[in-house]
């Protein structure tokens, strides 16, 4: 299979405007000939729902919380980064592209990523006019601050509730849609299988989550925007709910996955503080503008945080990394803050935390200052460990946070399965191998408010496509399909739940394919991984029935794919024989512990396509050309 | 800590609900609230009884899907703090605890703890939002918008639409969310060529869906984890009769 990527010919920062105008348009009035299927209404969903159905084209939005508005996007903090330099700090469009080409360990497909930079603007503009409330400075215009991974200030934010109001403003946009009837909204819906005829995409398979009920739902194209599968090791920032199930399904049915192994884990989070811990809290990294990440130079050294002398302490990322400082990349933090645990100067209960202290800027600044900038995020930290961040610094500790892989797309957002397009963390398309702060939001709404909808009419103009009816018989086999599996998995009986399936599956991943991997530990992994997940279908216990609203059952079915996906996230970490951002092979580092590429031999994407139950996935690369940016080894030092 | 807990049960939106009484053992202080019911639900599975179903996603009080009454205080007792962030410390061994879905009309029950709030979303559907299609937006930076006014609509903004403030309401009123929505977008210069139609189509809406009327109790400020002020439900108020009088 070859990849093709479909990015338009000429110079980098006029391929956009070129490419608007040479693909295909539907014409104003035959766009309510056509209907589009939206699964997720996050971000990257809720904005290419609503703007779809704007443009004219019927859409059918599906999530499966009670409303669109519970989207995990409205748990983002911090903010989201746009090239207006505002600040006038020597900011561009084009300094964004590159911060973002580095930033990601050169893995990303520049025409994308410049793409994104480019679009970043517009962004802001729309958030604005939708009467997103951001920070204002006292003359009236907008507020930045700095985030991880630049030397700009580029960052527009709500307080530490940036993707709360951006996520309102999409999903407001979508109710007035709704209003109108261009969407048909389908909230506690699950899409359970993808389907697809001759060859195209044409619908989705939902399960009503209150009634049971199995359905399909056919449309002339489907664009999956269901976010990350981070949960895949039980315990993330994501929201409980989060899973990969959609994408997964679309992957068995022929949408190649690219770069599963490329997983973030974000360095400031609340640390475990029990085995009931049920998900892990994110300290936005906002706070690393104004926080010193620190620990006791001394092992053992259990003073209380405020009793050590600045001369015991060790400011380890102000000494390692002196240009950024408290304000490196995610991957770099994390691996430093692993490091010194390791090394057994952690602090906390269990020795796996590392402290972000507030002390100077309050002395500085004035704590009003810093409640008006993390006011929410103190509090939440407060309530949580019972520690007032004001008067003591915070403990902190690195957790799986975002998945940079995902399903693989060309320049149109469109998968390897024609008609299917993926927008949003869901799809692989612009972090690279590591993903800078408050840049996801920027994705999200680029590619749900202004690509998705232009791209998705380029194939609609193009595709043939004969009308389908639930009678069809792909459509039948899809539907019987899903009940087979949803039934089979209510027979087991087994004697375990699907939690503590998930919580073993958490354990092996984030032991053997978090932050530090190696050979050995992921062939462990691979051959622990099938062992569970033969287990699961032989041990599982799910209560209650198919016909009811059962929680159990909709988390089985999510751990039955992740266990799957685990599989093939450790055999990706294991085939890329090199450390590139989010991806450390312990067998690659430089004399200094940073990760070392290997450009002359994986400066490529890694597609994997599904070969069939129990086969070994097939491998298909796409090479990455750098033309604009040179590969350079990363270095914030 | 041993906790003896009555979670209102009830298999289905049409069937009978009831009180069923549960022991919930070696509960740590530094648990939240739903993982000590994640904790009495994996009993029991192990039981073979059915779970107790509840809402939740974020589990870190925004995104506005959990909530239940406990002890006949919306979210609980601690302020400012929604069902998912509180946690056990704020217990003692040996307490009672009674849990219940949102009680409201407008809010019927799924199942257990479940309830449907479809209601609010169609509240926001009838107005809450700026007519603004995708690509038309002015420069970013091209109206300033007052500082304080910016902060103050972010107050507003804030709201996660939990429905604490309808479940405390003696009335079962709706007032706090829609007044939340109505101001964070009035206070915005964005928000003003609509102002007054939609302070006239969220109320109607409002109605329509069977939530009562506000009379001032105040038990909706107290209840909201976002510290949503009843100032706003005044500026409600005050559209609301302007745009009555004016547009009417």
């Amino acid at each position: 299979m070859e990849l093709k990527s479909r990015i338009p010919a000429g110079p980098i920062d006029r391929k956009w405007d070129r490419h608007r105008f040479e693909i295909k348009l539907v014409n104003p009035a035959n766009k309510r000939r056509y209907s589009v299927i939206v699964v997720g209404t996050g971000l990257a969903g809720g904005a290419a729902a609503a703007t779809l159905s704007e443009l004219g084209y019927n859409v059918k939005a599906f999530c499966f919380q009670d409303s669109p508005r519970r989207a995990h996007s409205i748990a983002a903090q911090g903010g989201i980064n746009a090239a207006k330099n505002y600040k006038n700090d020597g900011d561009s469009i084009w300094r964004l592209f590159y911060d973002t080409i580095k930033g990601g360990d050169f893995r990303a497909r520049e025409a994308n990523v410049y793409r994104l930079a480019q679009i970043s603007v517009n962004i802001i503009d729309q958030c604005v006019a939708q009467g997103v409330p951001f920070a204002r400075e006292y003359g009236g215009l907008l507020d930045n601050r700095s985030f991880g991974g630049a030397q700009v200030s580029r960052t527009f934010y709500a307080r530490g509730q940036t993707g709360q109001q951006l996520l309102l403003g999409c999903y407001q946009a979508l109710e007035k849609e709704i209003a109108r009837g261009g969407v048909t909204m389908f909230p506690r819906t699950e899409m359970l299988d993808l389907i697809v005829i001759d060859g195209k995409a044409r619908g989705i398979v939902t399960r009503n989550m209150v009634t049971g009920a199995i359905e399909p739902h056919l449309a002339d194209a489907v664009i999956l925007a269901t976010g990350g599968y981070g949960n895949v090791f039980y315990l993330s920032t994501n929201a409980k709910g989060s899973n990969a199930t959609a994408i997964w399904r679309a992957h068995k049915r022929g949408a190649l996955f690219a770069n599963p192994c490329f997983t973030q884990i974000h360095p400031t989070c609340i640390p475990v503080s029990g085995d009931y811990q049920s998900k892990l809290t994110l300290m936005s990294e906002s706070l690393r503008n104004d926080g010193r990440v620190w620990v006791p130079k001394a092992a053992g050294d259990h003073r209380a945080p405020n009793d050590i002398p600045e001369s015991d302490r060790d400011y380890y990322l102000e000494r390692k990394y002196p240009s950024f400082g408290n304000l490196s990349p995610r991957d770099i933090a994390s691996r430093a803050a692993k490091e010194v645990c390791d090394e057994g100067l952690g602090v906390g209960p269990g020795g796996y935390g590392v402290y972000l202290d507030f002390r100077d800027s309050i002395r500085r600044l004035g704590r009003d200052k810093i409640a008006e900038r993390y006011g929410n995020l103190f509090e939440m930290y407060a309530r949580i460990t019972d520690e007032d961040p004001y008067e003591v610094p915070m403990r902190i500790y690195p957790a799986v946070h975002y998945t940079m892989g995902g399903l693989w797309v060309d320049y149109n957002l469109m998968s390897t399965i024609p008609g299917l397009h993926v927008a949003g963390e869901a799809n692989f398309s612009d972090h690279g191998a590591n993903r800078l702060g408050a840049s996801a939001l920027m994705q999200g709404l680029a590619d749900g408010y202004f690509i998705v909808p232009l791209t998705v009419g380029d194939y609609l103009a193009s595709a043939k496509l004969a009308p389908v009816t639930a009678d069809h018989a792909d459509v039948r086999a899809a539907v019987s399909a899903v009940r087979q599996r949803t039934e089979r998995m209510l027979a087991i009986s087994g004697k375990r739940t699907s939690q503590s399936f998930h919580r073993e599956l958490g354990r092996i991943m984030w032991e053997y394919c978090g932050m530090a991997r190696t050979a050995e530990g992921l062939r462990t992994a691979l051959e622990e991984i099938p062992r569970l997940r033969e287990q699961f279908w032989r041990d599982l216990f799910v209560p209650g029935s198919g016909e009811e609203l059962n929680q159990s059952l909709e988390h089985a079915g999510r751990v039955a794919d992740f266990m799957e996906l685990a599989e093939l996230m450790c055999a990706d970490a294991l085939h890329r024989e090199e450390s590139c951002g989010g991806h450390f092979r312990v067998e690659y580092q430089t004399p200094d512990g940073e990760a070392l590429r290997n450009d002359d031999q994986f400066t490529y994407v890694a597609a994997w396509q599904y070969a069939g139950e129990n086969k070994a996935p097939v491998m298909h690369k796409e090479p990455l050309h750098f033309e604009n940016v040179a590969l350079s080894q990363r270095s914030y030092k | 800590m041993k906790l003896t807990l009555h979670v209102w049960r009830q298999s289905s939106g049409s069937a009978q609900g009831r009180f069923v009484r549960y022991e919930a053992n070696d509960v740590s202080p530094e648990m939240s609230f739903l993982e000590m019911l994640d904790v009495v639900n994996e009993q029991l599975a192990a039981k073979g009884e059915a779970p107790i179903a509840f809402d939740h996603d974020c589990r870190e009080g925004i995104c506005g899907s959990c909530g239940v009454m406990i002890n006949g205080v919306a979210h609980g007792p601690s302020r400012s703090t929604a069902t998912c962030q509180l946690h056990m410390r704020l217990f003692k061994d040996g307490d009672e605890i009674w849990v219940e879905p949102w009680r409201s009309v407008a809010f019927p029950v799924i199942k257990d703890l479940v309830v449907d709030r479809g209601a609010l979303d169609r509240i926001i559907a009838a107005g809450g939002y700026i007519g603004v299609q995708t690509g038309s937006a002015p420069d970013a930076n091209a109206i300033p918008v007052p500082k304080d006014n910016a902060e103050r609509s972010m107050d507003a903004a804030a709201c996660i639409a939990c429905g604490a403030c309808v479940a405390a309401c003696p009335n079962g009123s709706a007032s706090l969310f829609t007044a939340a929505k109505m101001s964070h977008l009035g206070l915005l210069p964005q928000g003003q060529a609509e102002r007054y139609r939609r302070a006239l189509s969220m109320v109607a809406q409002m109605d329509l869906e069977h939530f009562g009327g506000c009379s001032w109790f105040g038990e909706c400020q107290e209840a909201c984890p976002k510290e949503i002020s009843i100032d706003f439900i005044a500026r409600m108020q005050r559209d609301f009769l302007t745009a009555s009088v004016t547009r009417a």
